[in-house]
């Protein structure tokens, strides 16, 4: 699924921000925007201070899928991990935003009658939460396993629906299951291997989750992140090798790739 | 109109080759992209004899004020570009300029003459930024073996021939000059500053290790070397590097290009090359009340009543 974007980047509104845990969560007015496809990403700069920091980064926008779409606003989630997410995190309502998107394609649903399970980790969330959102509204089943660093950070599964079950996971055991998001994920798929995996979040999570699910002969679909200039095919910058040979440019043909297409995902 | 090579270009800006993917930026926009393509003619990226895959990645390095890229031109190769790419080019309806690259002349002439021959290719860029097998030095950072080349491959086409300059060399308005002697018919510059990242550990960031630094930290360079051929040849230049605005492109036009190409900025605003020609437009219309533009070397007549980007 691939909604086209307008052309161009436009400045909108920032229409506030909020803390959910230890994330971001920015709410942005886009009355010119069409409604994005779950697993679309944006790319954001602020309209102001973009480039004065550190290093004079961040230089280059950055690409954010949307967590959430609705009557003419998007919002993001994200945590400070450099100067461009710092940035982001400064802004509060009043200020302004460079947007261009919706960029790459969506999730595709899963076959009549199978079960969805959405695996994610950490600033994965936001295109899970958005296509939990879709698939709730439909007739598909859906249910979430979310690992995260501690329960302060877990405090982000609160963005998934509610109406999907979830299960948690944290690396230090304050909440939830203590371990691994894929040993949650393996319990799901032992009562339900049937299912369809919808995966996004960090490299190594995203890759123990495509190892799992070739090892059980699961389908499943990944959300991909590599650093990006443009998002939009024209730099050729963000590539992941692929089994057919070669690579294949995460903005365009991706984010989402279907996981029999990746032998393992790159560390960065 | 600004005629460049008797081509007839609506804006008097470019895409520099490999920095917009007009096919992948329908797919992205839809025909939105066709209502106001940015640019006057489009740059394809640079086309080798057989497909490559490109460097591994990392292929991207954010820097003060730019990038580094070592994205290695990934390509189809000759026969993709002329089966795939060039039907869906035509569509875009401005003039085509094909940027190949080879690594002996014999390569180059291939790749010129299959050119020639299609109606689809306006003019002919040879990125000769690759090194030369006998010399190990890049192509045109050496007089010498760029006037080889362009001796080669002039007879073969009737399309204006252009050379896009390499900025890593000693002098490149000398370069300029031997192509201009083996008949060449413009110049582009700048390319890419050979440059490099480490990271935190001190090893390379990027797959391919170096790879070409472009964006605003280039552009006082591109200027003083833009101008620097201009004093030397009296072929049109496209000049580029680091552009982002209309007062860019004015700069370079004063400093003596015909055409200025946007490159990295279009990864920050996708229209880049509508909003820069709309600034430059109301500058020149600012400027001396005149429509032609500013100094010496300008050979762009600006018609500013021509509303072709309506
Ligand atoms: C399709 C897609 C969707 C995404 N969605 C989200 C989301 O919803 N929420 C979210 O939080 N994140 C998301 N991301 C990731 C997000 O884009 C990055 O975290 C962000 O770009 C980081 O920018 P920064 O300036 O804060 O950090 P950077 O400093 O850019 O650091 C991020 C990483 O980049 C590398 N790096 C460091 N310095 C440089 C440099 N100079 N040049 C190049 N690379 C460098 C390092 O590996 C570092 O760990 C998404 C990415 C993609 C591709
Ligand atoms: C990602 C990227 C890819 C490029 N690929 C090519 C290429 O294939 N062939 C070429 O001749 N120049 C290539 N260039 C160089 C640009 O056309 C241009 O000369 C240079 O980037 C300077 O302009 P800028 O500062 O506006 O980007 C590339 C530049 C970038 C940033
Ligand atoms: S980010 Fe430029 S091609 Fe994907």
């Amino acid at each position: 699924m691939r909604v086209t974007a307008p052309f161009g980047r436009r400045r909108v509104a920032v229409t506030g921000a909020d803390d959910v845990g230890a994330y971001r969560v920015l709410h942005a007015a886009d009355p010119d925007g069409p409604v994005p496809a779950p697993g679309q990403f944006y790319m954001l700069a602020a309209a102001t201070g973009w480039g004065a920091g550190e290093d004079e980064r961040p230089f280059l926008p950055r690409a954010l899928s949307f967590l959430g779409a609705a009557s003419g606003g998007l919002s993001f989630m994200f945590e400070e991990v450099g100067p461009g997410t710092r940035r982001l995190c400064g802004l509060v309502a009043g200020d302004e935003l460079w947007l261009t998107g919706p960029l790459g394609n969506g999730f595709a649903a899963p076959p009549d009658g199978q079960r969805a399970i959405l695996a994610g980790g950490g600033v994965g969330i936001p295109p899970l939460a958005a296509w939990a959102g879709t698939l709730g509204a439909g007739d598909v089943a859906v249910a979430a396993v979310l690992g995260f660093r501690d329960a302060h950070h877990a405090e982000g599964a609160r963005l998934v629906p509610a109406s999907c079950p979830q299960a948690v996971a944290t690396d230090d055991g304050s909440v939830g299951h203590h371990g691994l998001v894929t040993e949650l994920l393996s319990a799901e798929l032992d009562r339900d291997a049937a299912a369809v995996v919808y995966a996004c979040g960090p490299p190594r999570m995203l890759e123990a989750v495509r190892a799992l699910c070739e090892q059980r002969g699961v389908s499943a679909q990944l959300a991909l992140e590599a650093g990006m200039a443009c998002g939009f095919g024209a730099c050729f910058g963000c590539v992941v090798p692929v089994r057919e040979g070669g690579y294949v440019r995460v903005c365009v043909d991706g984010p989402v790739l279907d996981a029999s297409r990746v032998d393992a995902i790159p560390a960065h | 109109m600004v005629d460049f090579c008797a081509i007839t270009l609506k804006r008097p800006i470019v895409n520099g080759s490999g920095t917009f993917d007009a096919i992948a930026a329908r797919r992205a926009f839809g025909v939105a992209l066709l209502r106001d393509f940015p640019f006057g003619a489009f740059v394809s990226k640079t086309i080798t004899l057989s497909p490559r895959e490109g460097n591994p990645p990392p292929r991207l390095w954010e820097a003060q004020a730019g990038m580094i890229n070592s994205i290695g031109l990934p390509n189809r190769g000759l026969h993709g570009y002329l089966e795939h790419d060039l039907p869906q080019l035509a569509e875009l309806g401005v003039p085509l300029i094909t940027n190949v690259m080879g690594s002996t002349a014999a390569e180059v002439s291939q790749l010129v003459e299959a050119l020639d021959d299609r109606d689809e290719v306006a003019a002919i860029e040879l990125n000769v930024s690759c090194p030369n097998v006998a010399t190990g030095l890049d192509i045109g950072a050496d007089p010498g073996s760029l006037a080889a080349l362009v001796r080669a491959v002039r007879p073969l086409t009737g399309k204006p021939l252009i050379v896009k300059l390499t900025p890593n060399t000693a002098d490149v308005a000398a370069v300029a000059l031997a192509a201009q002697t083996e008949g060449a018919d413009a110049v582009s510059l700048i390319n890419t500053l050979r440059a490099t990242a480490l990271d935190r550990s001190g090893a390379p960031w990027l797959g391919g290790v170096t790879g070409g630094l472009s964006g605003p930290a280039i552009r006082a360079i591109a200027l003083a070397q833009v101008a620097a051929v201009a004093r030397r040849v009296s072929l049109p230049i496209v000049g580029m590097g680091g552009v982002s605005s209309g007062a860019h492109a004015a700069d370079l036009i004063a400093a003596g290009a015909t055409l200025v190409a946007v490159g990295t900025e279009s990864f920050r605003d996708p229209a880049a090359g509508c909003r820069i020609w709309e600034e430059l437009k109301s500058l020149q219309i600012a400027g001396s009340g005149s429509t032609t533009v500013n100094a010496a070397q300008a050979q762009v007549e600006v018609d500013v009543n021509s509303g072709d980007s309506a």
